[in-house]
């Protein structure tokens, strides 16, 4: 680590605030479109993180991956599919509402025991790589874990081929309930909408 | 407490309570595109376990660090199949909202 320590816990405690309230932000927004920006936050300030942690590479994968690919994808989904709707309101919203958040405080009162109470084995710094970080990684990629490094080619192929086949927009294809051909346009549109007065 | 770097357990809380709120984002959203979100928020706190035991446990291998590019590729390639299928679910429903998607209830 090279900038000193009241520097990194300004930085961590800013960071940490960032990704905290972003995440809440995204969760609990009304509108769709901010909920995406503040997410391209929230991976901004993870990759921040990583800096944080020495992980120079993985900052900068974090933030070509996440912000400049799967943000953007999302951010083109939200745009195909923003068509304003009033919500049905659903009878037993509240119970539902008070179940969940209190399975996701139990979980995070478990996480944060754990967190805490556990003895962590932490390795000696004279060790560490630190800046070297990102040759290791290159070791690691073309010795053993090589093969993983591959199946993941062939699995962002895959990923590739299944989205293309699955958003594709000239097949004619038939409602499963219905058998009638969908209309595949993406605009609102005047048609009577398939299979959603039907209950 | 000794406070010469940024202790471990900091990272783990942190990554604890965005795990957390990506799960509440999970079960709550209506939007289908804010469950997606949610999930990436999950991959990201998980993520972040990932870096900090890499960088504080395993400091001289940081095989953590190799899981973590692997994530994020599996992440990726989630996001884009996930997206590609709401695009179908909406053109097949004209509707993101996850009630709707009621075909496999018995």
């Amino acid at each position: 680590m090279s900038i000193a320590v009241t520097t990194q816990f300004i930085c961590f405690i800013v960071l940490s605030l960032v990704v905290l309230i972003g995440a809440l932000g995204v969760v609990l927004l009304e509108s769709i479109v901010y909920s995406a920006f503040l997410l391209g936050g929230v991976f901004m300030s993870v990759a921040g993180l990583y800096l944080l942690l020495n992980a120079s590479f993985v900052a900068a994968a974090q933030v070509l991956v996440y912000v400049g690919a799967v943000n953007v994808l999302i951010i083109f989904a939200i745009m195909l599919v923003n068509k304003k709707e009033d919500l049905k309101p659903i009878n037993d919203i509240k119970s539902r509402r008070i179940i969940s958040t209190s399975i996701c405080l139990t979980l995070l009162s478990l996480l944060i025991r754990v967190d805490l109470t556990n003895v962590w084995s932490l390795s000696s710094p004279e060790n560490s790589i630190g800046e070297e970080s990102t040759i290791r990684i290159g070791e690691h990629l073309f010795s053993d874990y090589l093969l993983p490094f591959e199946v993941a080619s062939v699995l962002l192929l895959m990923a590739m081929i299944g989205a293309i086949v699955l958003a594709r927009r000239d097949v004619m294809s038939k409602d499963i309930s219905t058998g009638l051909p969908v209309d595949q346009e993406l605009i609102e549109k005047s048609s009577e909408p398939l299979l959603t007065n039907k209950n | 407490m000794n406070l010469e770097s940024i202790p471990l357990q900091a990272f783990l809380l942190v990554s604890s309570a965005l795990f957390c709120i990506g799960i509440w984002g999970l079960l709550n959203s209506r939007n289908a595109v804010r469950v997606l979100m949610s999930i990436e928020l999950m991959l990201n706190a998980v993520n972040i376990n990932l870096m900090a035991f890499s960088s504080y446990i395993d400091n001289n291998l940081i095989q953590g660090q190799v899981f973590t590019i692997f994530v994020i590729t599996v992440a990726a390639a989630e996001a884009a199949v996930g997206l590609a299928i709401l695009l179908s679910l909406y053109r097949n429903r004209v509707t993101v909202d996850m009630e709707s998607f009621n075909l496999l209830k018995w």
